[in-house]
Parts: C-alpha cells; sequence; structure tokens
C-alpha cells in the first residue's frame, strides 16, 4: 500500500498492496472451513478456507454531487432542499407534453469547474444521451444524462490518509465526471396489517442538475473511502458548486465492494453498499462489508456473495440486502435529441478555470511550505473559511506557526463552545489574531497573558480595538528588561527567606515554588526564559 | 386537472357514428364543386394570398374581423360534421379574439401581419385555450398550461385560432385514420384518406374552413397530405422553428409549420412564427428572424422568365419503380413548365436515396419510443393504462423503437440508421451545392381510399419515400399544387416537392411563389 510518502507514480495506479484481513478473527475455524471447503467443489469457492492466503478489497465509488445552482438543470424551477412537497414544479421537469429541456448555464459553468478541480481533462465536445427506466420518480420516462462522452475523463484527487492508517498522501484515479438530472424522491409507506403499502413522490428535487463522479478502483479500505469521500466534499465545498451534505442528500456515495486474494487480477463480485449519511458510517459500511464478504470466502461460501445493492443499517450496525441485480439492465440509451452537443472553445474554459478558488491540495502544499504541522495543516483546510480567514492573517502580518497554533487550537475551541458562530462572523479580526500573534512571537506580552486575553478578544468585548492598545492598557506587557526582573527576583527572595534557605540547603524541588512566584509577583508578565534565568542566576548564588 | 369553462364542440362522439352513413350521397357533389369553388374566387387575380386580402379588407374597413371569423366558424359547422376536420372547436375564444381585433383597428393600432386571419391548429401543438389531444385517447381531456410558441407567436400577430385539427395519434401515421377521434375525410372525394399526419389541417384549409393550418411535419405528415388535398404545405428547415409546444414524435425530425391555400401565405405565415423567436431556446438552430414574403411579387410585376438562373434536379430515383404513373407524368410537366420559367432542369441519381426510408423508421421509432414514455396514465387525466390509452399504430411504433434500441440491437439498427442518415444528408448536401432546388413528387399516388393501407402498414410506410429524406437532411421543402389525374371520374390533386438549400426558405419561397402563380391557369382545379 502506498501511504507515506508521496502520490503514487501513477494517477490509475492500482498496483495498491494487501491488507491484511480480516482485522478481526474469522467467525469459523480453519478446520471446519476446510471441510466444508472440500464439501463444496465449487469453483467460486476455489479460493476458500485456507487461512494463509490474503485477501484485498478492491473499492470504487460513484458519488453524485448536486449542483448548488439557483436553478434546476434544464427549467427554471428553483432547486432548493426541504421546502413543501411539489412545491417546485413545472410543465417542463414533469414531463409535460410539448415541453423541452433548457440547459443552464451555471449548470455548465459549474460541472467544468468540478471536471478541472478534479484535474480532468475536460471534453471539448460533449453530448447528452437519455437513460430509460420506467419507474414514478423520473417523470419523463428517462433521466437525461451523458453517456459516452461525459464532460470530463481522466482525472484524480490527492487523498489525506488519516494518522491512524499510516498517513501520507495517496493519489485515487477518477475515471469520468457527466452531469445529469436528479430524479423526485419516493417515500414508500409499508403495508401495515390490512392497510396496503404505498409511496408519496416528491418532485422537488427532479430536475436538479447533478455530477456523477466515478473513481477508478483504487481503493482498498473503509477509511480510505472516507478519506476520499471528505477530499470531495471538500472539493465540492471549495469551488462552491454544492453544498455535499450527505445527509441531506445533496451528496450521495454508491460504493462498490469485491473482495479478491492478494495477487489476482480479475474482480471478485461486486457488490453496491449504499445510504451512508457520514463519512464515520461509510468508513464502518465498507469495513463490514470487506469482513462479511472475506468471511464468506473463508468460510467456502463465496457464490453466496453475489451482485446486488446493499444497504448500510446505521442501528445495527451492518449491511442489508435491498435488491439483487438480475443481469444487467438495459436503460437503452441514445443521444438526447433535444439538446444540442455541448461544444466549449478553450476561452471558455479557462475562463471557468480563472474563477476557481485555490484548492485544498495547493492549499496543503503552501502551508507545508510555511513550515506548519500536518495536524494544523489538516484542520484548517477542512474549513474553506478558515483557510481565508488564516490567510487575511498572513496577510497582515501573523507570525505562520504561531497563528496556526492559536487558531486550531484556542480559537477553534472557542468556535466549538459558542454555537452559531462562523469563523467570518467572529467578533475577533484576522488583523487582530495577526497582532495578538505577533506581539507573542516578538515577546512583548507572553502566551500566559496571551491565553488570558484571548476570550475577551473573541467575544469583542474590546471592539475593534488594536490588541497592542489593549495591552499597554492593561499593563501587561511583558517585562523583558533584566534589572527590572532582577528586582523583582530579588523581592521575592527576600519574601521567602525560609524556603530560601531550604532550597540552599539542597531541596531542588523547591525550584518550581519560585518559579511560581516570580511570575505572580511580575502579575503574569515577567519573560519566561528571562526570569528563569536571573532566578536560577540569584537562586544558586548563595549555594 | 380542471379544463376551464370551455364552450366548445367536441366532435370526437358522434363522428364516429356519422361518418360511414354520410360519406357517400349529395355530400360528395358538394364536396368537388366547394373546393374549386374557393380557389376561383382568387384565380383571377394576380396574387393568391388570403392572408394579404383578408388583412386589407379588415384594415380598409370593407368586413370585420367579427365577420370573417362567424363565417369560417358557419363553415365549419356546415361542414365538418362529414368531413372531420377539427378534434375542438373553440368558437366563443375565436370571436373574442376577433373582437379584440376588431377594437385595435377601431383604435388605429395595428394587429399585426396575420389581422384577422383564422387559423387552425394540429391538435399536438398546445394552446392553453382548449385541449391538446395530439389525437390520442391518453389526452382526452389534457389542457396544456401553456401556448407553444408558434401559437402565442400566430395570437401576437392578429390571428384567431379557430381550433384544433385531426391528426394520426401523435403524429404516428400517414391518413389520418389511426385518430382515437374518428378518421377525417379527403374533402376530393370522401372516400379518400385526406393524407397525414397532418390530415385535418390539410383538408381544413383546402375546404375554406379556415384561411390557414399549422400542421407538424416529421416524416412527410405536412407534404403529403398538402399533396392529396391540393394545398400548400411547407416544412422549414429543422430547427428554424421554435418546437416549444409541440407534442414530441421523434424529436430529430419534428417540424411545424403552414398549410395554407398559397405559397404567398405560407411564407407570411413564417414570417409571423419566426417573429417571437428566443436565443435560449435550444430547438432553434438559426435565431435569424427574416420576412419571408416581402420580396414576393405579383404576377403582373413578374419578367418574361422569372426563374432564370435557377439550377434544378430531378431525382431520377423518385420517379421510377413504385411511383405511380400519372404522378411522375405531373412531375415531369411541371419541370417542362419549370424550364419555360428560364431554369435549367437535369436529372441526377441519388443512390442512397432508397436507404433513407428504413434508417427513418429506425430512428423515429427509437425516438418515439422514449418520448412516450412519459404517458404514465397517473397524471394528464385520461386512461388508466398505456396499454388503453394508446392505439394499435402507436403501439407498435414503441415496440419497434424499443426493440431497435435494446442492447445487442442497437449497433444492428439504431447505429447504422445513423450512419445511413449521415449519407443520404451527405448525398443530398453534395448535390445543393450544384443545384438549387430539387422536384420531386410528395408522395408514390395521389390520395387513396380509407382503409386500404390499414392492415399493411409497410405500404403505408413505404408512401413516406419521397419525404423522409428531406427530414432525415433537415433540409426546407414545399409542396404546391402540380396538377392532378383522374380516378374512377374523380379529380385527384397532385402536388409537386420542391426542396431547398437549409436555411434558405426565402429562396425557396420566390421559386415556389413564381412557379404558382405562372402555372395557375393551366392546373385546372
Ligand atoms: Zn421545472
Amino acid at each position: 500500500m502506498i501511504r507515506a510518502g508521496g502520490p503514487s507514480p501513477s494517477p490509475r495506479g492500482r498496483r495498491a498492496g494487501p491488507i491484511r484481513l480480516p482485522r478481526r478473527a474469522p467467525s469459523s475455524t480453519p478446520t471446519r472451513a476446510k471441510t466444508e471447503e472440500k464439501a463444496s467443489a465449487d469453483a467460486s469457492s476455489r479460493t476458500g478456507a485456507d487461512a494463509e492466503v490474503q485477501f484485498e478489497a478492491v473499492i470504487g465509488i460513484e458519488t453524485h454531487v448536486q449542483l448548488n445552482c439557483r436553478t434546476k438543470a434544464f427549467c427554471r424551477c428553483a432547486a432548493v432542499y426541504g421546502d413543501e412537497p411539489n412545491t417546485h414544479c413545472c410543465p417542463t421537469c414533469m414531463g409535460y407534453p410539448g415541453t423541452y429541456p433548457v440547459l443552464s448555464e451555471a449548470v455548465v459553468r459549474k460541472a467544468v469547474q468540478l471536471g478541472l478541480g478534479l484535474n480532468a481533462r475536460v471534453r471539448r465536445r460533449s453530448k447528452f444521451d437519455r437513460k430509460q427506466y420506467f419507474y414514478p420518480d423520473l417523470p419523463k420516462g428517462y433521466q437525461i444524462s451523458q453517456f459516452d462522452e461525459p464532460i470530463a475523463e481522466g482525472g484524480y484527487i490527492d487523498v489525506v490518509i488519516p494518522v491512524e492508517d499510516g498517513g501520507g498522501v495517496r493519489r485515487i484515479g477518477i475515471t469520468r465526471a457527466h452531469v445529469e438530472e436528479d430524479a423526485g424522491k419516493l417515500t414508500h409507506y409499508p403495508a401495515k396489517g390490512d392497510t396496503p403499502g404505498y409511496a408519496l413522490a416528491d418532485y422537488n428535487r427532479a430536475g436538479v442538475a447533478l455530477v456523477e463522479i466515478v473513481s477508478e478502483p483504487d481503493m482498498r479500505t473503509g477509511r480510505e473511502v472516507a478519506a476520499y469521500g471528505a477530499e470531495l466534499r471538500r472539493l465540492v465545498r471549495y469551488l462552491d458548486v454544492g453544498d455535499g451534505n450527505l445527509s441531506e442528500g445533496s451528496m450521495r456515495c454508491d460504493v462498490n465492494v469485491s473482495v479478491r486474494p492478494v495477487g489476482r487480477e480479475a474482480f471478485g463480485t461486486k457488490v453496491e453498499v449504499k445510504n451512508m449519511n457520514s463519512f464515520n458510517a461509510m468508513s464502518r459500511a465498507i469495513d463490514f462489508e470487506i469482513d462479511r464478504q472475506t468471511a464468506l470466502i473463508r468460510a467456502g461460501k463465496g457464490d453466496e456473495i453475489v451482485q446486488e445493492t446493499r444497504t448500510w443499517d446505521e442501528g445495527r450496525q451492518c449491511t442489508v440486502s435491498m435488491r439483487k441485480k438480475e443481469g444487467l439492465a438495459d436503460y437503452r440509451y441514445f443521444p438526447e435529441p433535444d439538446l444540442p452537443p455541448l461544444v466549449f472553445d478553450e476561452a471558455f474554459v479557462e475562463k471557468c478555470a480563472s474563477a476557481m478558488p485555490e484548492l485544498p491540495g495547493a492549499i496543503r502544499a503552501r502551508y507545508a511550505d510555511l513550515g506548519l504541522p500536518p495536524a494544523d495543516v489538516q484542520v484548517l483546510v477542512e474549513d474553506k473559511e478558515l483557510v481565508e480567514y488564516f490567510d487575511a492573517a498572513l496577510a497582515a502580518g501573523a507570525p505562520a506557526k504561531q497563528c496556526a497554533n492559536w487558531l486550531t487550537g484556542d480559537v477553534m475551541a472557542w468556535l466549538k463552545n459558542a454555537k452559531d458562530v462562523a469563523v467570518s462572523s467572529m467578533p475577533l479580526s484576522a488583523t487582530q489574531l495577526a497582532e495578538f500573534c505577533t506581539l507573542i512571537e516578538d515577546g512583548v506580552i507572553s502566551g500566559k497573558i496571551g491565553k488570558d486575553i484571548l476570550p475577551d478578544l473573541l467575544e469583542g468585548k474590546e471592539g475593534n480595538k488594536s490588541v497592542g492598545d489593549i495591552v499597554e492598557e492593561r499593563g501587561l506587557k511583558q517585562i523583558s528588561d533584566p534589572k527590572e526582573i532582577e528586582a523583582i527576583v530579588d523581592r521575592v527572595l527576600e519574601a521567602n527567606p525560609g524556603q530560601l534557605e531550604q532550597y540552599r540547603g539542597g531541596k531542588d524541588k523547591l525550584k518550581g515554588f519560585f518559579v511560581g512566584a516570580v511570575l505572580r509577583e511580575s502579575g503574569g508578565r515577567a519573560n519566561p526564559a528571562l526570569s528563569n534565568e536571573i532566578l536560577m542566576r540569584k537562586l544558586n548564588e548563595g549555594r | 386537472m380542471n379544463a376551464g369553462k370551455l364552450s366548445d364542440v367536441r366532435f370526437a362522439h358522434w363522428k364516429k357514428k356519422s361518418q360511414e352513413t354520410r360519406i357517400f350521397g349529395a355530400w360528395k357533389k358538394f364536396s368537388a364543386r366547394d373546393v374549386r369553388r374557393c380557389c376561383d374566387a382568387t384565380a383571377c387575380q394576380t396574387n393568391l394570398s388570403v392572408i394579404r386580402k383578408v388583412g386589407l379588407d379588415i384594415r380598409e374597413g370593407r368586413t370585420t374581423a367579427q365577420d370573417v371569423t362567424r363565417a369560417y366558424l358557419a363553415k365549419i359547422r356546415q361542414t365538418d360534421e362529414k368531413v372531420g376536420s377539427f378534434i375542438t372547436t373553440q368558437a366563443d375564444n375565436a370571436i373574442a379574439q376577433a373582437i379584440s381585433i376588431d377594437e385595435k383597428i377601431c383604435r388605429g393600432e395595428d394587429p399585426g401581419i396575420l389581422t384577422g386571419v383564422a387559423f387552425a391548429i394540429k391538435d399536438n401543438i398546445c394552446s392553453s385555450d382548449s385541449f391538446t389531444t395530439a389525437g390520442s385517447r391518453l389526452l382526452e381531456v389534457h389542457q396544456s398550461p401553456h401556448d407553444s410558441l408558434v401559437v402565442s407567436a400566430i395570437k401576437a400577430e392578429g390571428g384567431i385560432i379557430l381550433g384544433k385539427t385531426n391528426l394520426d395519434e401523435f403524429g404516428m401515421g400517414s391518413t389520418t385514420e389511426n385518430s382515437a377521434f374518428g378518421v377525417t375525410s379527403n374533402p376530393w372525394d370522401m372516400r379518400r384518406i385526406p393524407g397525414g399526419s397532418s390530415g385535418g389541417s390539410a383538408s381544413a384549409v383546402a375546404l375554406k374552413q379556415c384561411a390557414a393550418a399549422l400542421g407538424s411535419d416529421t416524416g412527410g405528415s405536412i407534404r403529403q397530405p398538402a399533396s392529396f388535398c391540393g394545398v400548400v404545405g411547407l416544412k422549414p428547415t429543422y430547427g428554424l422553428l421554435s418546437r416549444h409546444g409541440l407534442v414530441a414524435y421523434a424529436s430529430s425530425f419534428d417540424t411545424i409549420g403552414p398549410v395554407t391555400t398559397s405559397v404567398e401565405d405560407s411564407a407570411i405565415v413564417l414570417t409571423a412564427l419566426c417573429s417571437r423567436h428566443n436565443q435560449l431556446d435550444s430547438t432553434l438552430h438559426h435565431t435569424n428572424s427574416s420576412r419571408f414574403h416581402d420580396h414576393l411579387k405579383n404576377l403582373e410585376h413578374f419578367a418574361s422568365k422569372p426563374l432564370s438562373g435557377y439550377r434544378f434536379a430531378i431525382i431520377k430515383e423518385t420517379i421510377g419503380l413504385g411511383v405511380q404513373h400519372d404522378v411522375v407524368q405531373r412531375v415531369l410537366e411541371a419541370a417542362t413548365k419549370i424550364e419555360r420559367l428560364g431554369a435549367a432542369v437535369d436529372f441526377v441519381s441519388c443512390p442512397t436515396f432508397h436507404l433513407g426510408l428504413p434508417a427513418y423508421y429506425i430512428l423515429a421509432l427509437s425516438e418515439a419510443s422514449s418520448n412516450l414514455s412519459r404517458y404514465d396514465c397517473i397524471r394528464l387525466g385520461g386512461k388508466t393504462s398505456r396499454d388503453e390509452g394508446f392505439g394499435a399504430e402507436v403501439k407498435r411504433r414503441i415496440l419497434m423503437g424499443s426493440f431497435a434500441l435494446s442492447a445487442g440491437h442497437s449497433d444492428a439498427y439504431y447505429e447504422r440508421a445513423q450512419e445511413v442518415q449521415r449519407m443520404v444528408e451527405a448525398e443530398l448536401a453534395c448535390k445543393l451545392q450544384e443545384y438549387d432546388a430539387f422536384i420531386l413528387p410528395a408522395a408514390p399516388s395521389p390520395a387513396y381510399l380509407k382503409s386500404e393501407k390499414m392492415n399493411d402498414p409497410l405500404a403505408m410506410y413505404s408512401g413516406d419515400m419521397m419525404t423522409v429524406n428531406v427530414n432525415l437532411s433537415g433540409l426546407p421543402a414545399i409542396v404546391v399544387r402540380g396538377g392532378h389525374v383522374e380516378n374512377d371520374g374523380t379529380l385527384l390533386p397532385v402536388g409537386l416537392q420542391i426542396v431547398g438549400r437549409p436555411f434558405r426558405e426565402r429562396a425557396l419561397l420566390e421559386i415556389a411563389h413564381a412557379y404558382e402563380l405562372c402555372t395557375w391557369d393551366e392546373i385546372k382545379f
């Protein structure tokens, strides 16, 4: 597994190494499994039972990202989440006779930007196709999608692997990204006793623009899947092309999992896992599915793994079969005759590119160059607003490491407590934070004093006043004049003759007492290094 | 859905009963005389435009839009029980529109270039003040929430909508027999079909139940009925007119166009239809609106050889096997007349010509199977199942189209048909670099008897061989009167089809106009 170090040399690199599986003990003992294998000489269990065989999972993800355009893709209905059902519908998105789609320009722009963000090749000519199937959530009986000429192909994203998994960066290949329209939302009410079941349809979502991003089968563990999903969401949010909200369904991941013995080329039977509404759940669901499939193979029941869609049951923490796939569905794709092909000139793509913000990968590299610790970088990059805030502080002259440390530490902790306060609307301005950090960096105030006054700054008690003025007013400036500190040390020693006697008598432990006393005497303002040095000299003078 | 207050007469139900018994008898004679009288009225003039005359009469106070409208409505009441052009009429709405036009005239305002022109609209073109059934039981009570773009353009230019005309269900047919609302008869011979699918519009224009009509042409659905009914039918270039509001049959070929009594009227209606186009409309491939009728001259202003400099081609494959002898004769005679008007006429060969028909049917039915999948019988009122709602021909076409797109078959059918389409298109485009226009029959025969091809769909499909290649290539084409043939003692009109260069409707109309005016005396209608 390429974990530590740089990205893998090939964006499509599938030559990832094995993972030791299962993490838990297999459910059946090797001996029992062996007899079972003998019993079923089935070809599908040929790899079974041998406990020595190592298995690896092959995982690819299809992600649907709802674009946050003002309108739906092909009509003027508002694309909003959570309104009264069927309040954002019109003849066009309801597929009335005589209606035709009109493609929204914003959809194209955002899709192109997303394609560029995925480091993919944006096709200069792509077209729309109809994917046909009858289902009540699909008003026209077909979905406008892109089949063989997607808007973008062949990209990658670099995913930061969690430290628990060895850290580092892994490059995940992107097969393609294409534009399509969302379907309506069905809510099923199962039969209860004599009352037959029914379903309600809400078409507010029908026709909302989606980009489907298909990854290469480059992932091997649940945590990698979660890291990929999180990075994709970061990208979507940075580009401001979508909300990337898993629980509201504005980002939906269908994960294809198969397991094969290490070293074998052919993929195992693919199972699709759906319905995970957090990355955490995704990680657990995929690991569960890998364990389930591995255990089946080990138990010689490899043929019980079938092509199916399984859904993650959060309550029971397991995947449950939703529907079996009987052969390949025939969607009878053909070119959408109601929409002309999309043809882009260089200028359009460049215009889209130039409107793109700096993306997480580039920001990470920039912050690493500033010498920030990886943990701080990861916390900062998680939130676009935080990055903007931090960059504003840097622009105002903040010392990078000091500032990242305060921002990811005390400031974030305060934000977490103060609910409903966004980074951008925080009373502490980036300029103030920059000045605050500079004062500490330059030794004008001590870190201790910093911690004391920061809450006031965060709560905006001092308004827009410069931090320097506040420190001045409150007399909190660090004392760095050796003479002044010497005087303080002298006062402390004079006031504690007993302890001084004991220390000089060999009781080293009392050193801490004197350090604390000096700090108190100075009102916390004494430069710690300097006062320590002077204190030690004075204490040891009489030894 | 609430249909609102509609005082319309819906002919659907009684039509079925009355039709068969009244086809023969007195009406038959009346029909032929009546049709001929319509044409006689304008034969002596140097222009044939009904629209121009009506507009002028209303503007100059000789008549009112209300009177004109009432006269047409009376004509419909008198004749439609027998001929069955209309599915729905909207008398009250029409009168109201006429009153508002008369008021504008009184105020000294110009109601537009279609002032007082009474229109019949093919019932697959949506209008908000009436039902839009597309000839299907499934949409029996469907009322569109919006006017189609072409209907709103007609209203905005002072036109009056009298009603919605009969058609083959969803435009799928060439006889107007596949309608859920009865069969339309050919006004020239009530035993015969008017052609299709725009049969209702063509018969309404031929019978002067309206001044002009809109049809739609996917594989010849304007041109073939125009030929069968002896009227002028224009299929503009694909993408010249917005399809918004046209109930889709095969999106790649669907084209709206005018059915009129003269070429000049066709040009005026086309100008009006182009006047309200929106840049963002993706059904348009061309958004320069132009005036197609301004340069059309009256007969007395023609040069002695008005078509000199033009080069025409007769496609050999269109006057050979499978085309009725008299029809070929009319085309050749027309060619002679065109030569007399100063043009050069050559024979050319298009080897791909015969490939067009099967390719067209595969592509059109594939798209149709998809376009019709929206009719789920849950919304839009009407029937409870597709099986109950769709007619036999529609079901046949959905099945064939679905098959052609299925995995394992689409490469043999759909994709090969696409290749053929490209070949046909390339060949015609190549020839059109050398020639200004093709002349060819609009159909291999004149109007045939009802039920003749009902049980032989392939025979009906092959009747489209003269028109589908034009749809495959998106070219503009117009059908004008080419003469007539005598059949069992009945005169039947035969149309002449002229195919022009893409988006050169101006030139095409100029040619057709010159031909029409200069041959009017010879074509004994
Ligand atoms: Zn809508």
